[in-house]
């Protein structure tokens, strides 16, 4: 994304609302992965579905051992196949999944066209990646392990959790500074 | 049938079922799967400071933090209720290993050798979880997502971005699990 100049600067803040909307569409967009993509507006106990997904999601972290530092080591010393089956399997299902919404124009309950953003490739995805790959070693969790871990009692994952969202915020102060 | 559950569940059936996860999102409302986000999504809600990364509408993006909130009581669930009480089955290299460094306890999923109250302020307990969570954060966000949204999501709708992202993460991981970590575990 170019920066905007003077003149268009201004001519963005002259035009109402939609223009505005937009470009809080492409900063979102930038960088975060899941971006709300659909254009209705509900009430919040529409989002109770997510909080559905996400327990049974959860469930699932802590009952096949994806939250399990010794899992996560053994993964990256090749002593089990188990995570790489997860992962593998996964992204197996997820790929005949979107496939078949594409092919099949499948759409969502509200009548919605699902919608695939491409990403684009920059710099960050390999610093970055890199960087997360080491965190990942140590810490035995992704971000969505974290969350898992501290429910399951072991709460002062909550520090590693605090500390996984000032990286974010340094990151984001930071940004413009940094490779892309 | 309940043993079944309460017994750790195979990669053949937690994998499809983590993977069901792309579609479910998408079509209960559009949402592509992705974790990391949910930070960025924090830091937006209470703490912007004007940095113009976080000056989006992160309500519009709520949906998220219903995700993770879900994941949190979810592990509650299994733990209260789908728990066996067994020991975690560790492969016996990794085990003798881990006992040079006098990691022992195999109870929980989270070793409580390393990972404590009385650990954090330690050389080794603040290099494991604050390190390690500030690299977590920092790294996923400068990647663009994480485990669940490059590595699941980008994968599953073929982002040569995402398979280079997760290629790195994998490299980062064994660099650290194999010759940076011994270091650490000895301190």
């Amino acid at each position: 994304m170019k920066p905007l100049n003077e003149t268009q600067k201004l001519e963005t803040a002259s035009i109402a609302t939609p223009q505005a909307s937009n470009s809080d569409f492409e900063v979102r967009s930038l960088d975060a992965i899941c971006i709300n993509e659909s254009h209705l507006t509900h009430k919040w106990h529409h989002n109770l579905k997510y909080l559905a997904v996400g327990i049974l999601f959860g469930i699932v972290f802590v009952k096949a051992e994806v939250v399990s530092w010794f899992r996560i080591q053994e993964m990256f010393r090749l002593q089990s196949f188990h995570m790489y089956g997860i992962i593998g399997s996964a992204v197996a299902v997820g790929a005949v999944s979107v496939w078949l919404i594409r092919k099949f124009n499948i759409k969502t309950i509200y009548g919605e066209t699902i919608e695939f953003h491409p990403k684009t490739f920059n710099k960050g995805q390999v610093i970055g990646g890199l960087l997360f790959g080491l965190g990942w070693a140590m810490t035995g969790a992704c971000p969505g392990p974290l969350y898992a871990q501290i429910g399951m009692g072991a709460t002062v994952i909550a520090i590693t959790l605090l500390s996984a969202i000032l990286g974010t915020w340094v990151y984001g102060y930071f940004r413009d500074k940094l490779p892309h | 049938m309940f043993e079944f559950l309460s017994e750790p569940w195979a990669w053949y059936v937690a994998g499809p079922l983590i993977g069901l996860v792309v579609p479910t999102l998408l079509i209960i409302g559009n949402k592509s799967f992705g974790i990391s986000s949910s930070l960025r999504h924090i830091c937006a809600s209470c703490a912007p400071a004007n940095i113009k990364f976080f000056k989006y509408d992160w309500k519009k993006e709520v949906w998220n933090l219903y995700f993770v909130g879900g994941i949190f009581l979810g592990a509650i669930v299994a733990t209260l209720f789908l728990n066996s009480g067994k020991p975690v089955a560790v492969n016996p290299d990794l085990a003798r290993e881990l006992a040079d460094y006098g990691i022992t306890n195999f109870n929980g999923l989270v070793p409580q050798d390393l990972f404590s109250w009385e650990k954090v302020l330690t050389l080794k307990g603040f290099l494991m979880m604050v390190v390690g969570g500030f690299l977590v954060g920092f790294g996923t966000r400068y990647a663009g997502g994480c485990t669940s949204g490059h590595a699941i999501m980008g994968l599953s709708t073929l982002q040569l971005p995402s398979l280079i992202a997760t290629i790195c993460f994998m490299l980062g991981g064994f660099l650290m699990a194999n010759f940076l970590l011994p270091f650490i575990l000895k301190l």
